[in-house]
């Protein structure tokens, strides 16, 4: 039982301060999950902290490597209409 | 009947917002770059950034923000540690001695970083006390923080209120980070405003100044403002800078990909007017990114990067000194400035009344028209008017998509430059080249070079007293202005 942070992290420092396991640490190229410490916050809160501040879509994995906060779940912006303004953008 | 009128108003040009405050106030602003279109010119600011972490998601922000290629706020190359951070604000300072003037803007919250910043704030306090600090927050973690802030060498806050209704809130703010709970809608929007308003007061009990930002969100809270101007002056924040929405697809936000336009610069500038019968409203902020260094509109980050800085040393005593006599300096010349502009009054027969009209200006600095039109990167707009003559606003002359106007494919840079200038009767320059003079007269914006050298101030109303003789201003009959003013 642990959580992961892949990739997509941008190294905005929010999930850091606000584990209560200290599991989060600073590491290249992104920040990363001690998944010996982490607890998904069992005991202590009834969301995961890190997923809960975390403003990046994608970036938190839980134990089965789903998005904790899947795509246009924190911009509000609807996956298929980032997916064409982004194409557009690469046809330029 | 003839009066002095080259300058509107009893408090002095409406160029410099400063001049409108009460002394107090003016002490502690008078030389930090960011509240005067004229000191900005002579002093620098910078800001440093060690605060990546946010706790809120606003619409027109994207937290992927590492891009070193634009500049707009949250938008920063390198991540500082406060040790750094210090560091980094000794060398340039002295390096640069005007800079006056050090904020952490980011690129997240401030205050949702309170340990980094407040380090920051604690080492500069000590080791470089002729340094002004100052914060920008979304100011949700703020009624915890003013207690801490209050012991700094901090004179001012910003905080950003784009609403005080929840229901509009919720269109600009997806969610927020409060007691360990994701909230979205209008009940984190709630949260978040309750928050702003509670730490609005505390700053203001504190004797801290505080000074309002709003983005300026057409569609969304563009007549709310108003009343949130309203409001945060009865409290007591001392300036309200009302800025327009940068938005566009690239940067991946919710208002650039969902195709929320920007403000034009009319319906920025007709908002900003609404709200200064109430308020004192800043007009030429240049919405810098979150670790800019140098002039406002300048970016000397380059110059400062932390393997350049870790070869420097500095012997901070001997620049204080330096920076004394050059903030000295810099006083005695503004000072001068000033008597200057008051015994150049251009005075104009106000016993008629004529249209106001918006004028360019081309400057590099010290306040007068010295810039060659292609070389413009920026244009300052004035409003001269049978009252005298205000400053309006700067428009940039590389700028973002105007609102909803399209870019035809194919507009030229210079095309471009001249849409900007939409809505201006003339652009005042040291000199205009043969293709844009043509280009600007066709495009009704009249190019002059009959000024160059002289003072804006007083070349703007000259160049109004021209329209008026030259007959291209029609006598505006006094029920025509009445009921223009809405009286």
């Amino acid at each position: 039982m642990a959580l992961s942070i892949i990739e997509s992290c941008v190294n905005c420092w929010a999930c850091e301060p606000v584990c209560p396991s200290n599991a989060i640490f600073e590491a290249k190229p992104h920040f990363m999950i001690d998944s010996k410490k982490c607890t998904e916050c069992e005991g202590d809160f009834a969301n995961p902290q890190c997923a809960t501040i975390c403003p990046i879509e994608g970036a938190i994995l839980d134990s089965f490597a789903e998005a904790l906060n899947p795509p246009g779940s924190l911009t509000g912006i609807p996956p298929a209409k980032m997916e064409a303004a982004m194409a557009e953008i690469q046809a330029r | 009947m003839f009066i002095f009128a080259g300058i509107r108003s009893s408090c002095g040009s409406t160029d410099d917002q400063v001049s409108q405050l009460p002394e107090h106030i003016r002490e502690k602003v008078h030389n930090h770059p960011c509240y005067s279109e004229d000191a900005h010119h002579y002093f620098a600011r910078m800001h440093v950034a060690v605060a990546p972490a946010c706790n809120i998601q606003c619409h027109y922000c994207n937290r992927k923000y590492d891009c070193a290629n634009e500049s707009r706020p949250g938008v920063v190359s390198e991540l500082l540690t406060p040790d750094q951070a210090v560091k980094k604000t000794m060398a340039v300072a002295a390096n640069i001695p005007q800079m006056t003037v050090l904020g952490i803007a980011g690129p997240g919250d401030p205050l949702a970083n309170p340990e980094c910043t407040f380090e920051t704030f604690r080492q500069l306090s000590e080791k470089a006390p002729d340094i002004k600090l100052c914060v920008s927050t979304n100011g949700l973690a703020l009624p915890d923080a003013v207690e801490e802030l209050s012991k700094h060498n901090i004179d001012h806050v910003t905080i950003t209120i784009n609403t005080v209704d929840p229901e509009i809130g919720a269109k600009i703010y997806p969610w927020v980070f409060w007691n360990n709970r994701r909230i979205r809608g209008a009940k984190g929007a709630k949260i978040l405003i309750e928050q702003q308003q509670k730490g609005l007061q505390m700053l203001i009990d504190k004797g801290i100044l505080v000074k309002v930002n709003s983005v300026l969100i057409p569609g969304v809270n563009d007549e709310h403002l108003k009343e949130v101007s309203k409001i945060v002056k009865s409290k007591g924040a001392f300036l309200h800078n009302v800025m327009p929405l940068i938005a566009e697809a690239e940067h991946g936000t919710f208002y650039g990909v969902m195709g929320q336009r920007s403000p034009s610069s009319a319906e920025l500038q007709d908002l900003q007017d609404a709200c200064a019968g109430d308020m004192n409203m800043m007009r030429h902020c240049r919405q810098c990114r979150a670790d800019a260094v140098g002039l406002l509109g300048e970016d000397r980050g380059d110059e400062f990067t932390m393997d350049k800085i870790e070869e420097m040393d500095i012997d901070y005593d001997a620049a204080m000194v330096m920076r004394k006599q050059v903030h000295d300096g810099i006083a005695e010349e503004l000072a001068a400035k000033e008597v200057a502009k008051k015994e150049n009054i251009v005075q104009l027969d106000t016993s008629k009344k004529y249209r106001p009209v918006l004028m360019a200006v081309a400057t590099s600095g010290g306040g007068v028209i010295n810039q060659h039109f292609g070389h413009a990167r920026e244009f300052l707009v004035y409003e001269a008017s049978s009252e005298g003559v205000r400053f309006i606003s700067h428009r940039k002359a590389d700028q973002y998509c105007e609102g909803d106007v399209s870019c035809g494919d194919g507009e030229t840079v210079l095309q471009r430059t001249i849409r900007t200038l939409e809505g201006c009767e003339a652009v005042l320059c040291s000199k205009v080249g043969f293709e844009p003079w043509g280009m600007l007269e066709e495009a009704g914006v009249m190019p002059n070079n009959d000024y160059s050298m002289e003072p804006i101030e007083e070349a703007v109303m000259k160049h109004y007293q021209k329209m008026i003789d030259d007959g291209l201003l029609d006598e505006v009959s006094e029920e025509q202005q009445a009921s223009a003013e809405g009286v």
